[in-house]
């Protein structure tokens, strides 16, 4: 180690790395992984989810993790995003293709994508 | 893409619970269930809670799991990692206050952790000690850095000195004034030397550092190197420690091969290596010097001071000795600066301190706590109090150096002068905790056991002295000893304290007069009324049958080993007090309570 700068390249490549260890964040993405969510395809959606936080550089920001049945088997893969001092907003029938417009618009933009919500879909 | 941390605790406690085993299981089912690109398991240091390993945890939920045995795994994979349902029933259940129990499903909530302040133990269940960039990415080798590239030696002194900070060791020297002793004296070669030869019964906080943050330690050595001009280092481990050894090992050579150890490190023309010294298990050995002498290759045993380590150290020239946890808290002074550091504690003794919590506690463990924090505090809010709703009667710090500190004193604020002030002292963090079911002649009595095997026969006082007042109690514990042998043994505590060469012998009968002080009436009743008052003192115990409640099964004449037991059926039996060994094996086969011990 010849330079603080080199320590500093191997600090900032590891520490998006460990930072899921600190808990949740602000945003915590809620991906449903019950049977039915997995039938309907949540887990290419997860990943999606993962991925894109990753690359974005919003692992500080939101945290991506899952969760059981929420008993709207048919609106699966459903994708809850909860902030705090914020309403919650649910995400239907997702796709990977959709998780990536979710996080560059909601997560990064703040402005949630209405049109994949539940109340779009019941309409 | 990684989604999921599963972290396992692999210190010594979890490791012979069984977490290798645990880590392979569940490395291969996630392969299985084709998970292994999306969740990572990490082994990891010790997480403090060692009574319910093996440990595990689930992030980015923070998911606690205790006590996860190899055929959970499949479950939790299932379960939890793949459809995201914690599994319940493996939750840690706290007892909480009113002995009823609720789940805690995040490590943070727990009674145990949440008051706690890690700092020496921050990384501690973190990171994967074996992982030079997981160190990094919290932030390590930052402070050194800082040290080489922005500070003077005399700067980092200064640093250290305003930090407050003092050994975590057992006597309390300020580190920073230690390091200037060291600095002062102009020399070619000096050496820092990392004491690692943990010894008291009951403290294991250094081998959970070396277990858990192995990096932390190299670099604050590496910050003393540069400090006091020294270019080489070692760490003094003992041999039973293997699984700190191993880890240290391997951090020592991914720190040379990063260029973090050897030469001209950052650029800043300094050089600092360290080396493992593998200790043969004498207790001596902790003591400093002692501890150099075994590092020359010298048996153990300890010198006269002065000539300080400081001034005269290691193969002669100037040495600066530091206790493990010291070291884990060096880094973080640097780099969060002398006023965080001080801002925490009481007065006189800055900082945190860990401690290892044992004997009639609920959670058996390693906890960390500011300066100040009363023992009430540890004990109950913690360390959750007495198992089985018995009478807390006393603890036990310092190990076989330190003093009983009965309930009294439970409110006491801990630090360094307080726990001297009521005959006890911090050493190096050992807490055994003893209730009513505790003779507190039979704890004085082990301590003395322990110091009389690990003296290492140099001085007279200490050799001859703790010899002889382990004799007295032996004859008081067996019903045999006059109130004068009290009085007796106090005068020579008194003689050992004060004649002896090194704090072994200086220290050893600190149990003996911490007990008498306290505990008087339990000395006398053993003396005057032959009676152990706890009930722990076979030669003092009589075992005797009801003849009332006595049904003549004979199912104790049977299990009675040297036949002392007789009587005929259906007749109310009889012990023969000249043939019991007081065994007690009678007592636990009777069915009806007929039995008593008294």
């Amino acid at each position: 180690m010849k330079s603080l700068e080199e320590l500093q390249a191997i600090r900032d490549r590891m520490k998006g790395k460990v930072a899921l260890r600190e808990g949740m964040s602000d945003i915590r993405i809620v991906v449903g992984m019950a049977t039915c969510g997995i039938a309907a395809g949540a887990r290419p959606v997860l990943n999606a989810f993962v991925e894109e936080v990753e690359r974005q550089g919003l692992a500080d920001k939101a945290t991506v993790t899952q969760t059981g049945c929420i008993g709207l088997c048919r609106m699966e893969p459903i994708v809850e995003v909860m902030e705090s001092g914020k309403e919650k907003v649910t995400y239907v029938k997702m796709t990977a293709e959709k998780a990536k417009r979710v996080v560059a618009e909601h997560i990064k933009g703040g402005n949630p994508v209405y049109e994949y919500t539940i109340g779009e879909a019941q309409k | 893409m990684i989604r999921s941390h599963v972290l396992i605790c692999g210190g010594t406690g979890c490791t012979s619970s069984g977490s290798p085993a645990i880590r392979e299981h569940l490395e291969k089912e996630l392969a299985a269930h084709g998970l292994s690109e999306e969740i990572k398991v990490v082994q990891t240091g010790c997480f403090g809670l060692c009574a319910l390993g093996p440990i595990m945890i689930v992030y980015p939920e923070g998911t606690f799991y205790s006590r996860v045995t190899e055929a959970d795994v499949t479950e939790i994979v299932e379960e939890h990692l793949l459809k995201g349902r914690v599994v319940d029933r493996l939750v840690y259940n706290e007892p909480a206050a009113g002995n009823e129990k609720h789940e805690v499903a995040s490590l943070s909530d727990t009674g145990f952790y949440k008051t706690q302040m890690r700092v020496a133990l921050r990384n501690c269940g973190v990171i994967n000690p074996e992982n030079i960039d997981e160190y990094i990415a919290v932030d390590g080798y930052q402070a050194l850095g800082k040290v080489l590239t922005e500070m003077t030696p005399q700067q980092v002194i200064d640093l250290m000195k305003a930090s407050g900070l003092r050994g975590r060791g057992g006597a309390g020297f300020p580190t920073g004034l230690k390091w200037e002793f060291a600095a002062k004296n102009v020399c070619d070669t000096k050496y820092v030397i990392c004491n690692a030869d943990e010894g008291d019964p009951g403290a294991f906080m250094d081998r959970s550092v070396l277990e858990g943050d192995p990096h932390a330690v190299l670099e604050a050595m590496a910050i003393a190197g540069y400090a006091i001009g020294a270019h080489h280092g070692y760490i003094y481990v003992r041999a039973e420690y293997p699984i700190a050894v191993k880890r240290l090992e391997i951090a020592i050579g991914q720190a040379r091969e990063y260029g973090l150890l050897g030469q001209d490190i950052f650029g800043s023309g300094f050089d600092f290596d360290i080396d493992i010294r593998l200790g043969a298990g004498a207790f001596v050995c902790g003591e400093e010097t002692a501890l150099i002498t075994s590092i020359e290759g010298n048996r153990g045993e300890p010198k006269n001071k002065p000539p300080f380590p400081a001034n005269k150290g290691l193969f002669e020239q100037p040495t600066i000795i530091n206790n493990v946890e010291t070291l884990a808290n060096i880094p973080q002074i640097i780099v969060r600066g002398p006023e965080w550091f001080a801002s925490m504690g009481t007065e006189s003794s800055k900082g945190t301190k860990v401690f290892a919590l044992g004997g009639k506690i609920v959670n058996t463990g390693l906890v960390e706590i500011p300066m100040g924090t009363t023992l009430r505090e540890i004990l109950f809010d913690i360390g959750g109090g007495i198992p089985g709703g018995k009478a807390f009667k006393a603890a036990q710090t310092g190990g076989p150096s330190g003093g009983c500190i009965p309930a009294k004193h439970l409110d006491t604020p801990i630090d360094y002068e307080n726990l001297k002030a009521i005959g006890s002292m911090m050493g190096s963090g050992g807490l055994i905790v003893m209730d009513e079911d505790n003779c507190m002649v039979d704890v004085a009595r082990f301590f003395l056991e322990f110091t009389v095997d690990e003296s290492c026969g140099k001085c007279t006082p200490c050799r001859i002295g703790t010899r002889r007042l382990l004799e007295m109690l032996n004859k008081i514990t067996e019903g045999k000893g006059t109130l004068e042998d009290i009085d007796k043994m106090e005068e020579l505590c008194h003689y050992i304290q004060q004649n002896s060469l090194c704090a072994l012998g200086q220290t050893a009968p600190n149990p003996v007069l911490s007990t008498l002080k306290y505990f008087r009436d339990e000395y006398e009743a053993h003396v005057v009324e032959k009676r152990c008052p706890a009930g722990v003192c076979k030669k003092l115990l009589q075992y005797e049958i009801l003849a009332d409640k006595c049904r003549g099964c004979t199912a104790c004449a049977r299990k009675c080993p040297v036949g002392a037991i007789s009587g005929s059926v259906k007749e109310p039996h009889t012990i023969d007090r000249q043939k019991c060994i007081k065994c007690g094996a009678c007592m636990d086969t009777c069915k009806f309570g007929a039995i008593i011990k008294k």
